[in-house]
């Protein structure tokens, strides 16, 4: 298993072994149960089904879903992609310990925080117009969009106002700095998207540097 | 307990002396030269704590030679070999920037007398 389900407890800092302050991700990681293994005979791939985070009330789908693993219904069920599903059981229970070691680098996926609508310079990054200079209350504009009569439109994916954040993000190469496989906590290096209490999907990198 | 606190709670020192804004305190410093070590010193008046746990950070002010010289240290640093309280200061603020802007006698703060 190259995948763990977790939730983002907020950021801190810590002193490496160069007595550098590294800021940290720290993310409660697991534990993960096995609810179903896809196999090629009967579902045409193979992938497994994990699940995180028990939960109070389920319905009568979903209760019969984890019944037939054998374990309590859970909250957030993700399937991952694997060679040999024979490696695995219903109901296994799967820690960060067996995913991550420190010195790793890891993927963390997860949905950004929601900004609402923002203008062009935040969105995008535009530059805005001039503080001063005679520019009369379009500071923060994203000035022309489009040429005249020719083409008398404006062009499909123009860079505009809108709905920012609230997105499915990956930050790929994170350095994995600390696992605690006893508190399931593990410590990413720099920042994961979500605010606190977000669920967040950490793999092995996939794009790993030589 | 939080797990977040839990964490930096295993990295705070407890051999931190009790020092606020006004003191003057002598900070040997950990500097690793050539593979070997040794303690250098920074001896000044704090004049800011900042941040909390281990985040906190505090701004030591001194003059050499003629120069304001600043350095900002987290309290819980590994790199502090030692904190030393010289001399109690007593003032009214928590932030004494107002020091930046003075110069020689101005600069003196006053001993707390308990």
């Amino acid at each position: 298993m190259n995948m763990i389900i977790g939730e983002k407890l907020g950021m801190t800092q810590v002193f490496d072994d160069e007595n550098r302050a590294i800021p940290v991700t720290v993310i409660k990681a697991g534990p993960v149960r096995v609810t179903q293994i896809k196999r090629p005979e009967t579902d045409g791939y193979a992938a497994v089904q994990i699940a995180y985070k028990e939960m109070a009330a389920a319905n009568r789908a979903q209760s019969g879903h984890f019944a037939k693993a054998g374990v309590a219904p859970h909250r957030h069920v993700v399937e991952v992609r694997v060679d040999d599903v024979d490696e695995y059981e219903l109901g296994q229970e799967i820690t960060i310990g067996e995913v991550l070691e420190a010195g790793q680098r890891a993927d963390a996926a997860g949905i950004s925080k929601g900004k609402g609508f923002a203008g062009v310079m935040k969105r995008h990054g535009f530059k805005g117009a001039s503080s001063s200079h005679g520019v009369h209350k379009v500071h923060r504009s994203p000035g022309s969009i489009g040429a005249c009569a020719t083409p008398a439109r404006v062009f499909k994916g123009k860079r505009m106002p809108g709905r920012m954040g609230g997105d499915q993000t990956t930050i790929l190469n994170l350095e994995v700095i600390q696992v605690d496989a006893d508190r399931n906590v593990l410590l990413l290096k720099g920042a994961v998207p979500g605010p606190k209490g977000a669920i967040v999907l950490i793999r092995e990198a996939v794009k790993q540097r030589a | 307990m939080n797990t977040l606190d839990d964490i930096e709670a295993a990295q705070l020192r407890d051999d931190i002396p009790d020092f606020s804004p006004g003191d003057t305190v002598r900070v040997d410093v950990r500097v690793a030269e050539g593979g070997r070590e040794r303690t250098q010193a920074f001896e000044g008046v704090v004049i800011a704590r900042k941040g909390g746990g281990i985040r906190e950070t505090f701004t030591v002010r001194k003059i050499s030679f003629g120069v304001g010289v600043e350095r900002i240290f987290p309290v819980h640093a590994p790199i502090i070999d030692k904190i030393e309280v010289l001399r109690r200061g007593d003032v009214r603020r928590a932030k004494l920037y107002f020091l930046r802007d003075r110069v020689g006698k101005a600069t003196r703060i006053k001993e707390k007398r308990d």
